[in-house]
């Protein structure tokens, strides 16, 4: 099955406000897109409608599949060296997370340190493993280069694009160019109320 | 290995291990009032035997408290139920995996300090027998409570002290049969308190997993 992943005129409202209405999307696979907007625009809020962990306050979402969300956040218990953390996570993927994906995003040499001594960048980075390992069809990104330095950035887009030729969605929400081929755009301030 | 399997040896591993706190806690809190009790009433043998059974229930009961805070609130804020749930895993299943986890690492340590406890407070061997039943048929409820109150507190700052306050009222009629069977000749108090123990833990899963999702709405 192909992957698909489309919004139907959803709006978004947290507490009191209406933060977007009427936004309307279809993303087949391949195709790449990065969600722009100001803060509070509601980029994560977004992101969390299409991952299936928010609903929207109007319209709908259909996924093909169950989408990887990275958000700001580590799932990784602080106390453990960061290769016991990742194991769980590793048992629940399937033993996704293999030595050669560790050792692509730099994190071969950091397994047996403990995750609350990592920087924002090694996080980042573990983070962006424990997200999509399993190589879900859709994969959903919300500000992918914060903390990451420059190389690391570019691996990360090296491997966004890497995974979009391999016939995956990938929606980025960022305000820093995201180099991806064919990436679409979406401002998020055209939507709002 | 199935997924319920996995998620149990996690939440086994960071309930019994020094992640959330450790299991030691609520055990050392629980011989502790047995220890203070005589210093309190004084040492009049028959008043403390009289009356020890009922204490220790108290002291079981507000050992539960401990453990709570640090339940489920850390995997809340770390998104751990957001990959889960973006794997197919559901909120369900995860409370039930922690539910037995959470019993498993403070009701077994629990009864085993029973032993010593009421050797401090000079029980008989009648009153033992029912205090271990009663504990026995009663903390896997205490446990199901505290789950429920650890992820509809998730979100409120004051979360811990709530907790508290709400596994009292909560906990009463587990407190009443079980310690109430202590007076009474035959078994029907336990049974009662076993009674009450298998609802709260048939429903507490779904009532935590729905708390987590309202709790995503915040």
């Amino acid at each position: 099955m192909q992957a698909s992943l489309a919004a139907t005129d959803i709006a978004c409202r947290r507490g009191d406000r209406l933060l977007f209405r009427g936004l309307s999307f279809a993303l087949g696979a391949g195709e790449a897109m990065q969600v722009l907007g100001a803060n509070g625009t509601g980029k994560t809020s977004l992101l969390r409608i299409l991952a299936g962990l928010l609903a929207p306050y109007a319209g709908s979402v259909s996924a093909s599949e169950l989408p990887a969300l990275l958000d700001g956040r580590l799932p990784l218990d602080e106390h453990l060296p960061l290769g016991e953390a990742l194991a769980f996570w590793n048992r629940i993927d399937d033993g996704a997370i293999a030595p050669e994906v560790l050792a692509m995003h730099g994190l071969d040499t950091l397994l047996d340190v403990p995750v609350r001594y990592l920087s924002t960048g090694q996080r980042k980075r573990a983070a962006i493993v424990q997200s999509n390992a399993r190589q879900a069809p859709i994969w959903l990104l919300d500000e992918p280069l914060n903390g990451l330095d420059i190389h690391a950035g570019e691996r990360l887009q090296g491997a966004v694009a890497h995974y979009c030729a391999q016939g995956g969605i990938a929606v980025i929400a960022s305000h820093q160019p995201f180099a991806v081929p064919d990436l679409r755009t979406l401002d998020l301030t055209e939507f709002a109320v | 290995m199935s997924g319920f399997a996995r998620l149990l040896r996690r939440d086994l591993s960071l309930l019994l291990g020094n992640g959330r706190g450790g299991p030691l806690l609520p055990m050392l809190f629980f011989v502790a009032v047995a220890v203070l009790f005589p210093f309190a009433v004084g040492p009049d043998a028959p008043l403390l035997a009289r009356t020890g059974g009922g204490v220790l229930w108290i002291a079981a009961l507000l050992a539960s408290i401990l453990p709570i805070d640090r339940l489920v609130t850390p995997d809340v804020e770390a998104g751990v139920f957001d990959q889960l749930a973006l794997r197919g895993i559901s909120e369900e299943l995860a409370m039930a995996a922690r539910l037995l986890a959470h019993w498993l690492s403070f009701g077994p340590l629990l009864l085993l300090a029973t032993l010593p406890a009421a050797a401090l407070l000079g029980l008989d061997g009648r009153t033992l027998q029912t205090l271990l039943l009663g504990l026995l048929a009663g903390t896997p409820g205490l446990a199901a409570i505290g789950l429920v109150i650890a992820a509809l507190t998730t979100a409120l700052r004051s979360g811990a002290a709530l907790g508290g306050l709400l596994l009292v009222p909560l906990g009463v009629p587990i407190l009443i049969f079980g310690a109430g069977a202590l007076a009474r000749p035959d078994d029907t108090g336990i049974a009662l308190c076993a009674a009450i123990s298998l609802a709260l833990c048939a429903v507490a899963p779904f009532a935590a997993g729905a708390a987590i999702r309202a709790g995503r709405e915040g």
